[in-house]
Order: C-alpha cells, then structure tokens, then sequence
C-alpha cells in the first residue's frame, strides 16, 4: 500500500525529455559505495588490458598529452535523478583503445578505492566514452570521481566509474559491483533497465 | 570534525567530512528479511578476520544499495540492494555470524539441537 | 500525524499516531518514507523521541537546508497528514532499563533525539540507575530540550547535565565556547573503573570524535555504543 504524503514534492521534477520513471534534479547528488579516494596525479595510471596478455598504461601526463574532446550528454542515475546538459572535458575511449585488439567483447571497469562495472565493449566506442576528467569547465572534485572518471552517459549512471583506473577486456562477461547484487547487466536508461530481468 | 584514513594509494584524506552513517542504519532494510536483528550479530570480515557488532560497521547510504564496510580494512561486508519488489544480499564479506538467541538448542552428545 | 511543536527555529517533534505500534526500546530508530503525487519516493532514518509504551510516537526532526525529508517534516507536515513508517528498528543501540551500571550519554547536536528516549524511560520507569548527560551544542537558542532537561536536571534524581557549547554560550558561562574535549569529559562523565554504559550519538565526525576520547579514556571499546547520523549533523538527513 502507498501513501502519497500530502504536500511532499521533493526535489525532482518529472520532464518529458527524461527517460521512464526518471526526475529532474537541479543539483549534482554524489553517491559513493564507499570513502572517497585521495589520489595524486603524479601516482595516478590508467590501464587497458586486452584479455590476451598485453597491457597498455598512460600516466596521467601521457593523458592530458592526448586529444581531448568536450561534451555535452544528459546522465541518468538509477536512483531516479536525471541532470540534462551537462558538460565535461575528457579523452575518447576510441582513442585508447585505438590501437588494442581486444581478445573479447566484454569490458570490466576498475576502479581506485575497488569498485568494477561492466559494459560491452562496443558501448565504449563510437564516441560514447570518455575517460573524463573536467566537469562545467573545472577539473573534477574527488567527490564526483576525480583525478578522473569514465564516462558513458548513454547507459545509468553507475556505469560511469568514479576515480577509473582501467579497463580489463574479457572473453566472459563478469558482473561488477552493483551488476552482481541485483542492478541490470547492462543498465539503459530508455528501456528502464534498473534490475536483474528488466 | 574530520578525519583522516588511508586510501589505497596510501594518501591520507581529511577535508571533507565523513559520509558514512553505521551499521544501525541496515536495520530497517534487514528486519524485511530476517527474523532476528541482524544488526546486533557479530560478523567476522573475510578479509582481515577482524569480528565486531553488524551495528558497529561502516554504512554508505547515498548510493543505489546500502554498503556495510569493515572499520579496520574498508572492505565490504555485506550489500542490499532493494527494488521495488525484491532484495538482494550479498553477504560474501563476511566469513561468519554469530547471533545471540535465547537459551535452548544447540548441539548435545544426543544430537543436534537436543 | 497528530500533532506537532516546535523544539528550536530548526527542529520540530511530530505526534504521530501509528495504528498497532509496538513499544519500541530506548534509543530505536524508525525509517520515514514519503511519497509525492507523482509518485517519487525519499526515505530517511528518525530516532524515536518519545517515553517507550506511552502516548504517541515521537519523532524530533532537525531540518538540513539541503536536504529532502526533513524540510518537509520540520516545516510543511501539518495534522492530518500521512506517511509511511517502518520499526521501530534497531537493537543495537538500546539502553536495557535491566543493566544497574551507570550510563554516559554523549549527545552532539540532534544526537540527543534517542538519548532523551533513554532519558525519559528511566524516569518513567521510576529508575535510579545514575545517567550522566554530555551535550554538545552550538549555543542555547538552538539546543534541543533545553527546558526540559532544565526541568529534569531538577527534578530527575541521579541525573546530570553538562554542555559543551561550541559557539556561543549563556551570558556568565564558564567554559569558552569550544568542542567537547577530553578534559569536560573525564570532569563530566564517569571513570571507566565503574564500567558505564556509553552511549554516543550525532554526526559521524563528533562521534568519531567522542568515542575515540573514551577509548582514550580507557572505556573498553564493547561498552561504547555509537550511532551515526552522516556529515551533515543535524539527524539523518
């Protein structure tokens, strides 16, 4: 049984621009599955590594040396709050894995602080990934995934690592963090993809 | 009111503060599930064996599930995940539980739960 | 929601009426979830306020600006309106009116929502077991339960009171406005020698705080009971 609470509004708004069951915040929740990390550029790596044995890493000099692209996506957390238009600087994951041959079709996102999400490996290129590391023009806080966080705004949210530092091409698929306790495998927002058999 | 930890990459952070409750936040979510409160059981992390009350656990809340972590190593103990209409646990983090329960059962040379 | 009155210009206690409710121990906790009409849906964690077993439940709610239950609860409820709680909740932090030893409650700001529960059921129950109140708060105009813990303080035998106030204290206040420290602590709370009941309550840094001076102060680690209400300080948001 529900009870609508007379009065209650919250903060969200629904809009028609939005995917299914979605509300308009108009402010940026940081949501963490655990403490934030600390990490120093000067320490900071991101791996690729391609399944069959080869792994490639940039220092974060390395980078900020490659094109970078600016973009401006919508993002859709699964919690139910969606944020329209927002801008971030990063590098296309078509250019990291420009010159990878990835010995399978699946991808699994690590993290530092441990936290993993997968995704096809398609859905990281085309121009739909990013490894971001500027958001509304000025380098990302810790809080919102910063030195630097993936970015795939076509699919919810948790997909978008906060604090990316690699990606493991996979012959299998492999469940991330939220993907093995209940959220959808792959996670689209337009066809509602929240939970395990959405 | 801050404090400062070690991360992984062994930096120390303090600044902004703290956004964990603790593990007397889980009870709500766990009391749908179990008939006895979960959160005053000892759980055992199957990372570093370290045994405290569930209650007694890091809890992040502001995220798609609820995350209990151990307070000596940060790693997870156990997760729920609640839909609209089902729950997830995940209880790998945790080698063991034990819960209090009143006097009787147990094992006896007659068999268990004499 | 039956009734509501206002604590402090950030804080409202809600009367509610919540058909089958069972007696909750002192120091559970309720989960609030309210719906809007367009069917968005936000829960919060609320320590229960009230004396166990008598009158209405109590909730003491403190508002953060940014936050999404409490402005509701603290300014827009009204008499007659409804939402959903669960509990009460939570077992672990729970003052047994069974244990003689002396308590140590350690309250930071609307911390001392379970802990009044703890207060008020001892005196309801008749109880002599002797509680020692800390109570971290900015300054009078916003302390929550000022003029019934002044009430008790007189009337309640066996129960004292000390403040840490940390911005502005009452005109000829002794201690400077400053956090809770050690020193207050020890002249205001018990020696760990007696073997008191700890209880700690606020936001997750004074706790953090609170219970690493009883360690310090050799309390053993199993007899400091902590509830942590996250960053923002004022309850969960």
């Amino acid at each position: 049984m529900t009870v609508v609470t007379r009065g209650f509004k919250g903060r969200g708004t629904r809009d028609a621009q939005l995917p299914p069951g979605q509300y308009l915040t108009p402010d940026f929740p940081v949501l963490s599955a655990g403490p934030t990390p600390r990490i120093d550029p000067t320490g900071w790596e991101f791996f690729i590594a391609t399944g069959s044995g080869e792994r490639r890493t940039w220092s974060w000099s390395q980078l900020r040396a490659l094109p970078t692209e600016t973009v401006m996506v919508d993002i859709h957390c699964v919690t139910k709050w969606s944020k329209l238009g927002t801008t971030w600087d990063g590098v296309s994951l078509d250019t990291l894995l420009a010159d990878v041959e990835p010995a399978g079709d699946f991808a699994l996102v690590h993290s530092y602080g441990g936290y993993t999400t997968n995704l096809p490996v398609a859905d990281l290129t085309g121009g739909r990934a990013w490894v971001a590391f500027r958001y509304a023009g000025a380098e990302l806080d810790p809080e919102h995934g910063g030195p630097a966080r993936l970015l795939v705004p076509h699919l919810y949210f948790w997909k978008s690592a906060k604090w990316v530092r690699g990606v493991e091409l996979l012959r299998q698929d492999q469940p991330g963090f939220w993907e093995s306790v209940g959220y959808h495998n792959y996670g689209d927002p337009w066809r509602e993809q929240r939970y395990w058999g959405d | 009111m801050t404090e400062s930890w070690l991360t992984q990459s062994g930096a120390p952070q303090s600044g902004a503060p703290p956004s964990w409750v603790d593990g007397n936040e889980l009870a709500g979510a766990l009391a749908e599930v179990f008939a006895v409160d979960v959160t005053t059981a000892q759980g055992v992390c199957a990372g570093c064996g370290r045994m405290a009350p569930v209650a007694e656990t890091r809890v992040f809340d502001r995220a798609p599930g609820l995350v209990a972590r151990c307070v000596g190593c940060s790693a997870v103990l156990l997760r729920v995940v609640r839909g609209p209409d089902r729950i997830w646990l995940d209880l790998r983090g945790m080698a063991c539980v034990q819960i209090a329960m009143p006097g009787t059962g147990g094992a006896s040379p007659d068999g268990p739960g004499a | 929601m039956a009734a509501a009155r206002t604590e402090t210009p950030a804080a409202r206690t809600l009367e509610l009426d919540v058909p089958d409710w069972p007696a909750h121990r002192p120091g559970q906790h309720v989960d609030v979830r309210l719906t809007a009409e367009d069917g968005y849906t936000a829960q919060r964690s609320y320590s229960v306020a009230s004396t166990p077993g008598t009158g209405r439940l109590e909730l003491t709610v403190q508002r953060i600006d940014d936050g999404e239950v409490s402005p509701y609860l603290v300014d827009v409820a009204q008499p007659g309106d409804a939402f959903e709680v669960r509990g009460p909740v939570g077992g672990y932090f729970v003052w047994d009116d069974a244990d003689p030893a002396p308590v140590l409650l350690v309250a930071g700001g609307s911390g001392i929502v379970p802990l009044m529960s703890m207060i008020r059921a001892r005196s309801a129950a008749g109880l002599r077991v002797p509680f020692r109140l800390v109570y971290s708060t900015r300054s009078p105009d916003i302390t929550i339960y000022a003029d019934e813990l002044r009430r008790r303080q007189r009337d309640d035998r066996g129960l004292d009171l000390a403040y840490a106030y940390t911005r502005g204290v009452p005109p000829g206040w002794r201690r400077p406005p400053g956090r809770l420290d050690g020193a207050l602590l020890r002249e205001a709370g018990w020696p760990a020698d007696l073997g008191p009941a700890c209880f700690v309550c606020g936001p997750t840094g004074f706790v953090e705080a609170a219970a690493n001076l009883l360690v310090d102060q050799d309390h053993p680690a199993d007899r400091i009971k902590t509830e942590r209400f996250g960053p923002s300080g004022g309850g969960a948001a």
